[in-house]
């Protein structure tokens, strides 16, 4: 069971009410085409993503973005049991989809880099990012609990 | 491997950010004590709160040496020789902690860039910092 103080709840959540889903989605996504290429296979239906420009224009990969941002508010939603809120997401993730569970996290990754850009020193200051992070890397946790 | 261009890009960022490296080093070192704790372990000579002057005299180093390397990617192991027998026999730092220490350098990046740091930019940084922690942790064994 996972702890969270109560300058990392209001952290989160206030972080969470100022982010444009759709923005903020397709961007993360598309970094993580972009610098870890790798995790391009798992996205072959996707069309073009043969360079940076054409996977930022991406329609697929901008829906995508705001799929996982979906799935990420069901987790500020239900902070206090993620783990069972992730249960049937993780299950697809490693059962039908068999991704490797460390893209969850060069994922999480690429969405604090672009919220670090989009929100500046002054919002996301290292208390945040602390906070952010934690929530990131439980979401992650449980993503991959079906793997264990 | 970095291609021209991207070898380009990189110089040019961090070229920008020398003037304020110690702003850009203390902030990186303040994001990685908050968000890997134990991190700080390393550091339990120093006084590490925000704003000390030793946050901001060792982020300034970081970040120069990092600069340094910048300027001339293709001769990093000549440029870091000095830094790796360093790292390798007398402060022995786990690598693992160079990976957690690039994240939180890409994240202030990000912080203080904006819109200028931008994917392909993000993505050239990656894989300078992987590289330059890879050469960094070459001599350990």
């Amino acid at each position: 069971m996972v702890e969270w103080t109560d300058a990392e709840r209001s952290a989160i959540t206030t972080l969470w009410s100022q982010i444009d889903v759709a923005e903020i989605g397709a961007q993360a996504l598309s970094r993580l085409l972009i610098v870890y290429p790798w995790t391009q296979r798992h996205f072959s239906t996707f069309g073009n993503l043969s360079n940076s420009a054409a996977i930022i224009g991406n329609a697929k990969v901008a829906q995508h973005g705001k799929t996982v941002m979906g799935g990420l508010e069901a987790a500020v939603k239900n902070m206090d049991n993620i783990k069972k809120a992730y249960a049937a997401l993780s299950v697809m993730h490693s059962e039908k989809l068999h991704v490797d569970p460390d893209n969850f996290r060069a994922l999480a990754e690429c969405i604090s880099v672009v919220v670090a850009a989009k929100f500046g020193p002054s919002v996301f200051t290292p208390g945040f990012q602390e906070a952010w992070q934690k929530f990131l890397a439980v979401v992650v946790s449980a993503l991959g609990r079906q793997y264990h | 491997m970095l291609s021209k261009k991207e070898k380009q890009l990189i110089k040019q960022i961090w070229e920008r950010l020398t003037p304020v490296a110690e702003n850009i080093g203390a902030e990186a070192l303040l994001r990685m004590f908050a968000s890997y704790p134990g991190t700080k372990t390393y550091f339990s000579h120093l006084d590490i709160s925000p704003g000390s002057s030793h946050l901001f005299s060792h982020g300034k180093k970081i970040v120069l040496a990092i600069a340094e390397g910048a300027k001339d990617i293709s001769q990093l192991t000549v440029t870091l020789a000095p830094l790796q027998t360093l790292h390798a026999y007398q402060l022995r730092i786990d690598p693992t902690n160079f990976k957690l220490l690039s994240h939180c350098m890409l994240v202030t990046l990000a912080c203080y860039l904006g819109e200028d740091f931008t994917p392909v930019a993000h993505a050239a940084m990656d894989k300078f910092l992987s590289a330059f922690a890879a050469v960094l942790a070459e001599k350990y064994r």
